[in-house]
């Protein structure tokens, strides 16, 4: 009896072993043969806009496979250069403590403009203050003003919401709106900012809690809350965030989006990085909000 | 059949080493985890990459601006345990309580392995509750500017940690030798006076184990945390605290660890943390054992 025991074990063995190999290796059905792989990781702001052109490239080109993932411009970057993805989204640029880092590790990381980006100033849709400027948004997150009534609104405390610091869109807006783009200038966010995970985390937060303000990449941005109109001094104009407003400069708080590749990218990449610059993929950014870089 | 007998020989063999292998393996494994935590976290207190130790007990973490003062996130995470305690703790033995010594026994059998599946709930499943029905309510029901606090990690957590509290308090419960309360009762004590005067007292260090594990199964947990805390290194002072967003320990690891240049400064930190969180579990679960140990040489000597 003994060894049917074992038979049966062996039959097992071999059958999961199949079952895995199975898995591993789709048998292929008709035409579409994938011959190459691209990784692209990083921005979560860019993640939306990634998966649209990898979608679109690969209905294009089915041999080509592009798998998307977020995590943060950070999290790209560090990838890129650990070597474990192709191309690395970021909406800021790399940092030179991290191009030391890359060239260190014998890669010499190559920059592409992908797209541009407005940062929207949202409140809940209760909140009756419609634009700020930047140094009141400024003083709201350094901690200056912590009253919705110091600026007009209802009496209730403000509830400061950011991305965490791993962020581009973090790093950013501190530079831009927070030192309102002063390199010497040294103020940091309000200790009791809360900084989310997501930028769902946020939308979520502010379109529920009436004292919230929060800030996300206009792609981001849902119907759920109101966008406020942002001015560069007191005396005006207060411009909302679009695709116009962002082109011509006249919203402030807008930022190129990147795209980096270890090297000078070759093969697929190069292919890939080629046709989103091309007229035909910026045409899909302006769907989800975001400001072409091209002129069409 | 004789001819075959070497074969079982061998698998015993090969069955008893496989055995002993994965017993070590555990020490190995927290030996080797123990050495990476101490090699990785260490260059923070010494070397070139050094952080001043009053810069390290600083009350701001902003480490984009290499700002590293650790100490807002030990109280963020000892407040969101704080917060669990108080919920899971009255729960948690209440609950034992009744399943041990006041439910019928129908009651009984299905109360306890329901507590058990609460307890095998994705913590980011909760986090999900929490950010989606739980903060809300809390923020209309306390009135509080957002219901992304301290408090509302420590109820999540507290769900967390009651599924252990009851399952080993429980036990402890279930213990007590029927004859401590047939003669509590005798003595012409009611029910509740032979439960918090005898039952529970003598099931005491059984009790105090369980809420040991349960308090040391939440200061480790992420996930929920993360998404319900908000994430702001405040310092928490007082009680009001409570009622106020925190950033956990964990909760900074996992955000942060992503995204920090391996073998930088913030790398260590982070590691420095993970230290921090290392010792104070293994306090915690130390601690639980030494009541355990107690009990039963107590145990002991009462059988002897």
């Amino acid at each position: 009896m003994k060894h049917v025991y074992w038979l049966r074990l062996l039959v097992l063995v071999i059958v999961l072993a199949a079952c895995t190999s199975g898995a591993d290796s789709p048998t292929p059905e008709g035409p579409p043969v994938t011959t190459a792989y691209i990784e692209n990781k990083g921005s979560d702001t860019i993640v939306n806009l990634a998966l649209a052109w990898a979608e679109a490239y690969q209905g294009l080109h089915p041999e080509v496979r592009i798998s998307v993932t977020g995590g943060g411009s950070g999290t790209g970057i560090a990838a890129l250069i650990n070597g474990t993805v192709d191309i690395a989204n970021a909406s800021r640029q790399i940092k030179d403590e991290e191009l030391r880092e890359a060239q260190a590790n014998g890669s010499d990381p190559v920059e592409f403009v992908i797209a541009r980006d407005a940062i929207a100033v949202i409140v809940n849709k209760n909140n009756p203050i419609d634009q700020l400027t930047l140094q009141q948004i400024s003083d709201i997150y350094s901690g200056e003003i912590s009253n919705w009534q110091e600026l007009g609104g209802e009496d209730r405390p403000i509830v400061r919401l950011s991305r965490e610091t791993n962020s581009g869109t973090h790093i950013y807006f501190l530079e831009v709106v927070l030192r309102l783009g002063q390199s010497d200038n040294t103020t940091l966010f309000s200790q009791d900012t809360l900084l989310l995970p997501s930028s769902e985390g946020i939308i979520a937060e502010v379109s529920d809690n009436p004292n919230a303000i929060g800030y996300d990449g206009l792609g981001y941005v849902t119907e759920a809350v109101k966008v406020l109109a942002v001015g560069r001094d007191l005396s005006g104009p207060y411009v909302l965030p679009s695709a116009v407003s962002v082109n011509n400069g006249e919203y402030p708080i807008a930022r190129d989006l990147y795209m980096y590749t270890v090297n000078e990218p070759t093969g697929v990449v190069r292919e890939y990085l080629d046709w989103v610059l091309s007229p035909d993929a910026q045409e899909i950014i302006t769907d989800l909000g975001f400001v072409p870089v091209t002129k069409p | 059949m004789k001819k075959k007998n070497w074969l079982p020989e061998a698998v015993e063999f090969v069955v008893t080493r496989l055995i002993k292998v994965s017993g070590y393996s555990a020490i190995i494994f927290v030996a080797l985890i123990f050495y990476f935590l101490l090699s990785e976290g260490l260059p923070t207190l010494a070397g070139k990459d050094k952080i001043a130790l009053d810069s390290l007990l600083g009350t701001r973490w902003y480490p984009v601006e290499e700002y590293y003062g650790v100490l807002p996130l030990i109280g963020g995470s000892l407040m969101v345990t704080l917060g669990a305690a108080i919920i899971a703790v009255p729960v948690g033995i209440g609950t034992a309580i009744f399943i041990a010594e006041i439910a019928p026994r129908w009651a009984r059998d299905i109360l306890k392995p329901l507590v058990e599946v609460l307890g095998g709930l994705p913590s980011v499943v909760l986090g999900f509750l929490g950010i989606l029905a739980l903060s809300p309510f809390l923020r209309r029901f306390l009135d509080l500017p957002t219901g992304l606090t301290a408090f509302t990690g420590g109820i999540l957590l507290g769900g967390i940690a009651i599924p252990t509290i009851v399952s080993v308090a429980e036990d402890a419960l279930d213990a007590v030798p029927k004859s401590y309360r047939d003669a509590a009762l005798a003595l012409g004590a009611t029910k509740w006076q032979t439960i918090w005067r005898v039952t529970l007292p003598a099931a005491r260090s059984g009790v105090l184990t369980a809420v040991m594990l349960g308090i040391g199964r939440t200061i480790g947990e992420t996930m929920a945390v993360m998404m319900v805390t908000g994430n702001a290194a405040v310092m928490p002072f007082g009680l009001s605290a409570l009622f106020l967003p925190v950033r956990t320990m964990t909760a900074s690891i996992a955000a942060e660890m992503g995204e920090v240049a391996n073998g930088s400064q913030h790398y260590h930190v982070l590691f420095l943390i993970g230290i921090i969180l290392f010792l104070i579990s293994l306090t915690i679960n130390v601690t639980a054992s030494a009541v355990v140990f107690r009990q039963q040489k107590r145990s002991e000597r009462i059988l002897s």
